[in-house]
């Protein structure tokens, strides 16, 4: 008897709840992690790196990249141990995954992109504490398979870094009144050429540049966001038509 | 404003408004003296934005537009922040200035009434840390002046159509911003103060400005739309400070008189913090705020990185406004607490 009871592990009650799942559906995981459940713009997870390193596209972009990368890696990582993982000690686990992984990027990054590495400094290891690669990894990668777990994982970052180079492009053209600076540090000396001055003689905006002007634009962009799917709600029927700051 | 037994109805908001205005004439008229009659078409510029952001703000809101922007409201906020402003000031800069003022600091937070921060100190201090150098560059008053300028030059120079002349050659450093850096180059007060901008109290010419500042305050108080609380405290606290800090060391630390009569210490005793919306209530809590505006505003003089400091002060205080309202509740009659 006492066999057979040990048999039914929480394990394999949640093997049998994935696979008494729906199939997954790839194209709603992408939609999810680019508009749907961005995690810069709906989750708002992830707000350190959002608020800090946006000061430019590139880096904002760059950073972006590399969570992206880690949460690939990770939620891919995590999938196949899922089973084998007791829920009780789950989050050290996967806090150390995590971290392994990130610090075989900031590794990378510190030889072969030293330029872009100096820039970005703690904030590559500090991916490791951003909430929303654990926030993807317990509640997807926990749950699902590898392939679905590693798309999600990529998705949900790269739209976060759709918001980080979106932000930090528009801090930069108002702070600086230039786009793409910093990129010589990624590709090399010979692409500062592509550096482009949008606005010629700029006295320069502070404010944007400091902290309030990530806040402000953060708040911009995801009113932006939110009035993009009203207007779409709206147009299917759901909403009644609004002005964008009617409900203020 | 109605109080109580209500035997006359409470002004409107235009009436208090249009009152405030006229409390700022004399300092008007006084800075048009010192520094010349530039100030007016900053004055004029920045009502005209003020004007537009409120009317565009209140579409977009769906508010009737115009009662709200015949209120006056949106203006004294204009005149108010171009009062803070160099009176030389490039009208991108005041643009930009009351844009945030009235869009951001006022309307996105839901109009008048609404606020949690002083609209014209958050247009200002969004100047001030964004273009510190423009900022704190004042055109010298017109008598200390090497080269006097026109009407028409600084019109010029406002609107940037010539650059016949730069900013260095007609600004100097302000008597709080000169005091700072000298201070910390080892002179003393008594030497630093023999500068052509030191007046008898405070700045030459500024004290002009300070004084009809003073008159514009009194006319508010006798009109009872402001208390004694705030001013009184505000200023007694600034005095306080800076005069411990005198008596320990005069060499190192300015008069408190010259702390009062400098920066905007009377323009925000009777015009800054004297804000309804974004100020307390309470009597017991208009002294508590008023009180901490000073001492704020004496730290960042001294010891912060900015010549004056009381728009951060401010701002900073205005956020402690719920709990300082929520402390200083008076006892209801009758009910034991």
């Amino acid at each position: 008897m006492s066999e057979v009871n040990q048999d039914i592990t929480p394990e394999v009650v949640q093997e049998a709840e994935v696979k008494a799942q729906p199939k997954i559906l790839y194209g709603e995981i992408v939609e999810n992690g680019l508009w749907k459940q961005n995690p810069g713009l709906v989750q708002l997870l992830g707000l350190c790196p959002t608020l800090a390193m946006t000061i430019s596209l590139v880096n904002g972009f760059s950073l972006g990249v590399m969570t992206a990368i880690v949460m690939a890696a990770s939620n891919a990582s995590v999938a196949p141990i899922r089973q084998w993982v007791p829920s009780e000690i789950r989050i050290p686990v996967f806090i150390l995954i995590v971290a392994a992984l990130v610090t075989m990027i900031d590794l990378s990054m510190h030889a072969y992109l030293q330029g872009l590495h100096s820039v970005l400094g703690i904030f590559i290891p500090l991916i490791v504490t951003n909430c929303i690669v654990l926030a993807r990894v317990e509640a997807f990668a926990a749950k699902n398979p590898v392939v679905p777990s590693a798309l999600d994982g990529f998705m949900m970052g790269f739209g976060l870094a759709l918001v980080l180079a979106t932000l930090g492009g528009i801090r930069e053209i108002v702070g600086k009144g230039t786009l793409f600076s910093g990129i010589d540090l990624v590709f090399g000396p010979s692409a500062k050429s592509m550096i482009l001055t949008v606005i010629p003689d700029y006295h320069g905006f502070l404010l944007a540049i400091l902290p309030p002007g990530a806040f402000i634009g953060l708040a911009a962009l995801i009113a932006t966001r939110n009035w993009m799917s009203q207007r779409k709600a709206a147009r299917d029927g759901a909403l009644p038509v609004s002005t964008p700051l009617a409900a203020l | 404003m109605n109080r109580s037994p209500y035997l006359s109805s409470a002004p409107s908001v235009s009436v208090i408004m249009v009152k405030v205005m006229l409390a700022l004439v004399p300092a008007i008229a006084a800075y048009v003296w010192v520094f010349g009659a530039g100030i007016l078409a900053v004055l004029a510029l920045a009502s005209i934005t003020a004007l537009l952001c409120e009317a565009l703000m209140l579409k977009l809101r769906d508010r009737p537009i115009k009662p709200f922007l015949m209120d006056g409201s949106a203006l004294l906020t204009a005149w108010l922040l171009a009062l803070s402003l160099p009176p030389l000031a490039p009208w991108w800069l005041v643009v930009v200035g009351t844009f945030f003022s009235i869009v951001i600091a006022k309307q996105l937070y839901g109009g008048l009434g609404y606020n949690p921060f002083n609209p014209a100190m958050v247009g200002y201090a969004v100047l001030l840390i964004s273009f510190p150098m423009i900022m704190t560059h004042w055109p010298a008053p017109l008598e200390l002046a090497e080269a006097k300028l026109s009407f028409a030059n600084q019109l010029q120079y406002i609107f940037g159509t010539s650059d016949s002349f730069s900013l260095d050659a007609v600004s100097m450093a302000t008597p709080l911003d000169y005091l700072k850096t000298q201070l910390t180059l080892h002179h003393t007060v008594q030497q630093v103060s023999l500068a052509p901008q030191f007046g008898m109290l405070g700045a030459k010419g500024g004290e002009l400005v300070v004084a009809a500042y003073l008159l514009g305050g009194l006319y508010l108080l006798q009109q009872r739309l402001i208390t004694w609380h705030l001013p009184m405290a505000f200023l007694s606290v600034l005095a306080l400070m800076a005069g411990a800090f005198y008596l320990l060391d005069p060499a190192h630390f300015a008069h408190p008189l010259f702390h009062l009569f400098t920066g905007a210490s009377i323009f925000g005793a009777f015009f800054i913090i004297t804000d309804p919306v974004s100020g307390p209530t309470t009597p017991k809590g208009k002294l508590v705020f008023a009180a901490g505006i000073a001492l704020l505003t004496y730290l960042i003089r001294v010891y912060g990185g900015y010549p004056d400091g009381v728009a951060f002060s401010v701002l900073l205080m205005n956020m402690c406004v719920p709990l300082i309202d929520a402390w200083t509740q008076p006892r209801v009659f009758g009910h034991v607490k």
